[in-house]
């Protein structure tokens, strides 16, 4: 999957912009506060319909202004099974397709058209046009809370899997259904167990359904996740991901057991204390908790390694080729790491990867020895941001 | 829009509030209405007052209706055995156009949803338990809508009955009489595929 072209009206610092892309390695360059952070983002709405970064969808307008737009042309691959055409002619046949995404914010409300798709939910868009986004502030993923850990991996899986993705709303939607409830019957001090059961049949269900879904979804990406480790790394650390849960040995009859268990201390608490909303991934390096033993180095490639991977399992599960953003990263890498990161991306299996630096220098001369030391695959295209605030 | 007449302007601004109705199709009632005899909107006014005063909800079903019990509870030809439960009295009208249903109803007046601030006791709920007993119903059918809160309200309504050993039924879900196969949704041809029936 490609992005040929993006266009942004009132998007954060930009008023207007109208740029075609590169079918490999796209280097965005500038000084600070030129837009480079801001046209990924705008890049990662397509896919998502919402920021990467928290805000919420007026805050994306531009200052000043009532709405904003971004629209995206990309071009799919379809490949056709010969099964009805003359398979003796060619083995298989790759169909381009040009398709128009359309998001938008006005009066508070979001939208998201496709010129191929009519979706009855934002939600039913994700995953269609899949992209992965690596930044600086995803340390976050090793330092803070489960919460982003969960949000990491729902991220991947939701563009995998729109079933999941359905699943997950659903689970949520109960699960904030019951805490009101909780809070409810605290407040006015009554009780109705009925009503709580009502929430709490689907609540498992759905929560058995996500958690099976993330146990299969870590069992394939953690092999992959392993060998962009030893890649990056250049030695044989070893790396692992624990996936810590409540759910005992997938056993149903007893998680539905300590569910109920815990009635009591849920009613105290007026919310949910158990369930896959508590589940956490930790991460390991030497069998050690890479938050507590891990350097600020060990972090960042860590980090990068689970990124790749995700684009790489993504692209393995779906078929197409997620847009890879990777914003600023080469800050705290040293030289050498630094090179190979561009190596990686910028040959199979990577396809069309944007790239944010505002050391314009730096990007040039790494570029210039990748092509001259390898054998370079990917086209790779160069914009410089001016300064336009 | 700008009006010559004050009056039309009002009249316009009121009729506009009407579901559906832009400012553009008020005017357009607002002139006809103009046109015609006097006696006509004098109708018109009249019917609505009445009815604003006049309608009443039925004591039994809470259905609308303009008795305080509604035509189908007092129906003696109706069958009392089966208790068909919906949201509001909308969807009393929606079974009654299919002419498939002979029981009779009870609307409960919304579905249990937290996030609404709506509770099992803001719905009529208990008075199901009285009626079952008293018209000795023997099947309830649950035609609430398939949402997220329409199965938490049918999940609640069936654990509360639960001991009264009734026979509790919901509605079918399957394609669309007339739908394409290609076009019907995956999770309720999923559904349809699943609970499939015998062909006669």
């Amino acid at each position: 999957m490609l992005l040929e072209k993006i266009h942004l009206i009132n998007f954060k610092n930009y008023e207007l912009l109208e740029m075609t892309f590169g079918n490999g390695l796209n280097c965005i360059l500038g000084n600070n506060g030129s837009g480079k952070t801001n046209l990924l983002d705008a890049i990662y709405c397509l896919a998502f319909t919402k920021s990467y970064f928290g805000l919420t969808d007026t805050q994306n307008i531009r200052h000043s202004e009532s709405f904003l737009v971004v629209n995206g042309s990309f071009k799919k691959e379809y490949h056709l099974d010969n099964d009805d055409l003359d398979t003796n002619l060619v083995e298989f046949q790759t169909d381009f397709q040009t398709e128009n995404i359309a998001f938008g914010v006005r009066e508070g409300k979001k939208t998201i058209k496709s010129s191929v798709n009519n979706y009855q939910k934002p939600s039913q868009h994700i995953g269609l046009y899949p992209v992965v986004m690596l930044t600086p502030y995803d340390t976050d993923l090793v330092r803070e809370g489960s919460e982003e850990r969960r949000k990491f991996l729902d991220g991947i899986i939701s563009q995998i899997s729109n079933e999941y993705l359905q699943n997950l709303l659903k689970y949520n939607h109960l699960l904030k259904e019951r805490n009101i409830t909780l809070k409810r019957f605290a407040e006015k001090n009554t009780f109705d167990a009925i009503l709580l059961e009502s929430f709490d049949e689907r609540l498992l269900e759905k929560g058995k359904l996500i958690f099976e879904e993330r146990k299969r979804f870590l069992s394939i990406f953690l092999p992959i996740f392993q060998e962009f480790y030893q890649i990056l790394s250049e030695n044989n650390e070893i790396v692992s991901l624990d996936y810590q849960t409540q759910y005992i040995q997938n056993n149903q009859e007893d998680f539905t057991v300590f569910f109920k268990k815990n009635l009591q201390k849920d009613r105290l608490l007026m919310r949910t204390s158990t369930g896959i909303h508590k589940d956490d991934l930790e991460f390991l390096l030497e069998k050690r908790s890479l938050r507590k033993f891990g350097s600020q180095g060990q972090q960042k490639t860590y980090v990068i390694a689970l990124k790749l991977a995700a684009f790489a399992t993504i692209k393995q599960e779906k078929n197409i080729c997620p847009l890879l953003l990777l914003d600023d990263i080469f800050d705290k890498l040293d030289a050498k790491r630094m090179q190979k990161l561009l190596q990686i991306v910028s040959c199979a299996p990577f396809g069309q990867v944007f790239l944010t630096d505002a050391n314009p220098e730096r990007t040039k001369a790494l570029l210039k020895e990748i092509k001259q030391e390898t054998k370079q695959e990917n086209e790779i295209s160069t914009f410089i941001l001016e300064k336009i605030i | 829009m700008n009006f010559p007449s004050k009056l039309i302007e009002n009249a316009v601004n009121e009729v506009s509030k009407l579901p559906g109705i832009g400012k553009k199709s008020a005017l357009r009632v607002i002139l006809y209405l103009l046109k015609q005899e006097e006696k006509s909107t004098e109708n018109l006014s009249v019917a609505l007052q009445t009815l604003r005063k006049e309608i009443k909800y039925c004591k039994k079903c809470y259905n609308i209706s303009d008795d305080e019990i509604c035509s189908i509870c007092a129906s003696k030809t109706r069958d009392n055995t089966i208790l068909c439960i919906v949201e509001s009295f909308k969807d009393i009208f929606a079974i009654e156009n299919t002419a498939q249903f002979r029981g009779v109803y009870h609307v409960l007046g919304g579905l249990i949803s937290p996030m609404d601030g709506i509770a099992p006791e803001d719905l009529h709920l208990d008075s199901i338990t009285e009626r079952i007993k008293e018209l000795s119903v023997k099947e309830i059918i649950l035609a609430v809508s398939p949402t997220m809160e329409g199965d938490t309200t049918a999940f609640y309504i069936t654990k509360k009955l639960k001991e009264l050993n009734l026979k509790i039924t919901t509605l079918a879900r399957g394609v669309p009489v007339g739908g394409e196969l290609e076009y019907t949704d995956e999770i309720t041809l999923g559904r349809s595929i699943l609970s499939r029936i015998n062909y006669d």
